[in-house]
């Protein structure tokens, strides 16, 4: 037989293998596309309900009398006016209430934060005092609850719902009283024990921050030791353990660099709890060894032949290193970069340990005020019982999800911009 | 190998009055391997020098600890006397920026900088604080450039990618690169190895030019162009250095029975 015919005769054979192994190719990319489907049909499909949110239309009487404001530009007068009565008192007539035990029952059907949202509104609306309005006030998490599920096949979700506050909120219904509006609470208040008045903003800022120290800690740390470990450092028994070590700590597990950041930077250095500070300063440690790795890697492969052609002309080791190497590294060495801050921002463990689980209301503004971050947030949320911290959480996700989203593309950017493809 | 072969000394004519740069009992090692063995060697001023030989003979290592390009490789170890007009190459106490500035070096491949065509010629004086003005810098690109007689060809597209040129323009650029700093020697490592015959044919034109006045030491593997462009020829063999002697000399009557096998063709 002819060398071309056994050639010819296992042709059939070879192409059934490599279709077979482009399918599994397939099939693994398939699955992972059908898992990420999953996961973001599931956690929009629970979140988006969270970015909207109940409000409920009472007839107020901004009676001067009763508020005792004869000038709503005095601060004074406007914050001892009992705005809250206001409220109850709107509530009680609104419903006719005469029992005494119906009384909570209405109260509880609006937010515990509408006698402030009244305040604002007449701030807003000066010519309004003396008039009756018809007005939205936010409505309590569990009409909210309510409401979101009206709808539902199989009923909607009464909870805690007494009968009397039913046979309102049925009236309210009627009367196109209750409404959907855009959830602004969430994105600009920071955590609180109302799931209608807790916002993502304290734990996105408290992310931000500490990913800020991150980033600025760990890249020109973990670059300038790629660069002496790859250029500089002599090959020995030493700069092997080093190597082998920072592959060990690249594995480390996370919780680990946070008992390690509470006994050194709480212990020892006695810094606070809680601070966006201390939280960068773990996630640096737990982020170096990503860096430093990937950023090593960038540097092996900028061909010698560049480096060569510098010496030879009598470039110093610092200007080969900066005027060539660096700046072909660079690309990869962002990509390590993100990865690794990436990693960071959706660290949870370490910042418990360091007392970033803290019930957060207040907005951070610094890296020195006490912050919670995103992930923090979520499982904070995920653990509260009411219905509506589960929109919430799914919210959170998604607002995590975001800023991944976003770093990774500010990172394709800055590669096809310092990317030299000539 | 073919027999018993002693390598005492190196036959020919080694040494001379006037040397740009003096090896005297050069020994190389990778690790424990010895790579060269004990070579004298002058070059002479504005001479080219071309250094041949079967593939691993040590040629390009020989060449390359001229201008101490082999300081990169960690197991590199070289002994013995190198000078550069008198002056240790070697010496702790030398700076082996300005040598190399004095000692360039061009290399098989073309690599130049993924920069500019003006950038990449500009590089040099711009570290080593040639030229204070702008206009002093332009000046030097353009005299290189047309010194490696590629002023013609991208005069009209310096701040084009250097890599954008081809193969054989490249590796002028790459000379001319080398130049712009003014070498008194020049260390080639087989130039135009990845060149086609015509690119060849320019880039040993531009050697006889710049012989003129720099010195040039060319490792190559084609014996026709060590035939063309030096005057005088070191054959190494086995890390050893068999025969120096002027290159018509050499490749019309060897004196050194491997020197007459290798240029013969009968190995390499």
């Amino acid at each position: 037989m002819k060398t071309i015919d056994l050639v010819n005769k296992n042709l059939a054979k070879r192409y059934r293998k490599e279709k077979l192994f482009r399918a599994y190719g397939l099939a693994s990319i398939g699955f992972g596309l059908l898992c990420l489907v999953l996961l973001f049909s599931d956690i929009i499909g629970k979140g988006y309900k969270a970015f909207v949110q109940t409000n409920i239309q009472i007839e107020v009487n901004f009676d001067a009398g009763y508020l005792g404001i004869t000038d709503t530009t005095n601060t004074e007068q406007m914050f001892a006016a009992n705005f809250e009565g206001l409220v109850k008192k709107s509530l009680r007539e609104m419903f006719l209430i005469k029992k005494r035990s119906d009384k909570r029952l209405a109260y509880s059907l609006v937010s515990t934060d509408s006698g402030y949202q009244l305040h604002d509104l007449l701030v807003a609306n000066p010519a309004w005092l003396g008039t009756t309005k018809k007005v939205w006030l936010l409505a309590d998490d569990d009409l909210d609850t309510y409401y979101k599920s009206v709808d539902n096949l199989n009923g909607a979700f009464t909870g805690r719902m007494q009968e009397q506050q039913l046979v309102w909120i049925k009236n309210l219904l009627d009367n196109d009283a209750l409404q959907l509006q855009f959830n602004m609470n969430f994105f600009n208040l920071g955590d609180s024990t109302e799931p209608e008045l807790a916002g993502i903003r304290a734990a996105l800022m408290g992310s931000l921050f500490t990913l800020m120290v991150t980033m600025v800690l760990s890249f020109p740390v973990g670059v300038a030791a790629a660069i002496y470990l790859e250029e500089y450092a002599p090959r020995n028994r030493f700069t092997d353990i080093i190597e082998v070590n920072i592959n060990n700590l690249a594995a480390v597990p996370s919780i680990i660099f946070g008992l390690l950041g509470a006994a050194i930077f709480l212990g020892f250095f006695g810094m606070h709890r809680s601070l966006p500070l201390v939280g960068g300063l773990v996630l640096t440690l737990m982020t170096l060894p990503t860096i430093i790795i990937t950023s090593r890697a960038a540097i092996k492969a900028v061909p010698p032949s560049i480096r060569e052609a510098a010496m030879s002309i009598g470039a110093s080791k610092m200007q080969v290193v900066l005027h060539h190497v660096l700046p072909l590294a660079m690309p990869g060495m962002l990509t390590g970069a993100i990865i690794g801050l990436a990693q960071a921002l959706g660290e949870t463990a370490p910042l418990l340990l360091i007392g970033m689980v803290a019930f957060i209301v207040d907005i951070p503004s610094g890296v020195t005020d006490p912050a919670t971050a995103l992930p923090v947030q979520i499982y904070l949320w995920s653990d509260r019982p009411e219905r509506s911290f589960a929109e919430l959480t799914s919210a959170a996700i998604m607002v995590l999800l975001g800023v991944l989203i976003v770093m990774n593309a500010l990172a394709v950017l800055l590669r096809k911009k310092l990317e030299r493809r000539w | 190998m073919t027999n018993e072969i002693v390598y005492d000394a190196t036959v020919g004519r080694p040494l001379l009055d006037d040397a740009k740069m003096s090896m005297r009992g050069v020994n190389v090692f990778y690790a424990d391997k010895q790579a060269i063995h004990s070579v004298d060697l002058d070059i002479g001023k504005n001479q080219v020098i071309a250094l041949i030989g079967p593939s691993g003979c040590g040629k390009s290592t020989f060449l390359r600890s001229l201008n101490r390009m082999n300081d990169t490789i960690d197991i590199c170890r070289v002994e013995g006397h190198l000078m550069l007009e008198g002056q240790d190459i070697y010496d702790p106490k030398l700076d082996v920026v300005p040598l190399r500035a004095r000692v360039g070096m061009v290399f098989q491949k073309p690599n130049p900088f993924p920069k500019s065509i003006y950038d990449n010629v500009a590089y040099g004086p711009r570290i080593h604080g040639l030229a204070s003005r702008r206009i002093d810098l332009d000046e030097i690109v353009e005299s290189s450039l047309q010194k490696a007689g590629l002023w013609n060809e991208v005069k009209d597209r310096l701040h084009a990618p250097g890599t954008g040129l081809s193969g054989g323009q490249q590796q002028r650029l790459c000379i001319a690169r080398t130049i712009a700093v003014s070498p008194e020697v020049i260390l080639m490592d087989e130039p135009c190895s990845a060149l086609d015959p015509i690119a060849t044919a320019k880039v040993e034109e531009l050697i006889a030019e710049l012989s003129q006045n720099i010195t040039i030491a060319i490792v190559t593997h084609s014996m026709q162009q060590a035939a063309r462009v030096s005057e005088r020829t070191a054959y190494f063999h086995m890390g050893h250095l068999v025969e120096v002697n002027d290159t018509e000399k050499v490749f019309t009557n060897p004196e050194h029975p491997l020197t007459e096998a290798y240029i013969t063709g009968r190995f390499g």
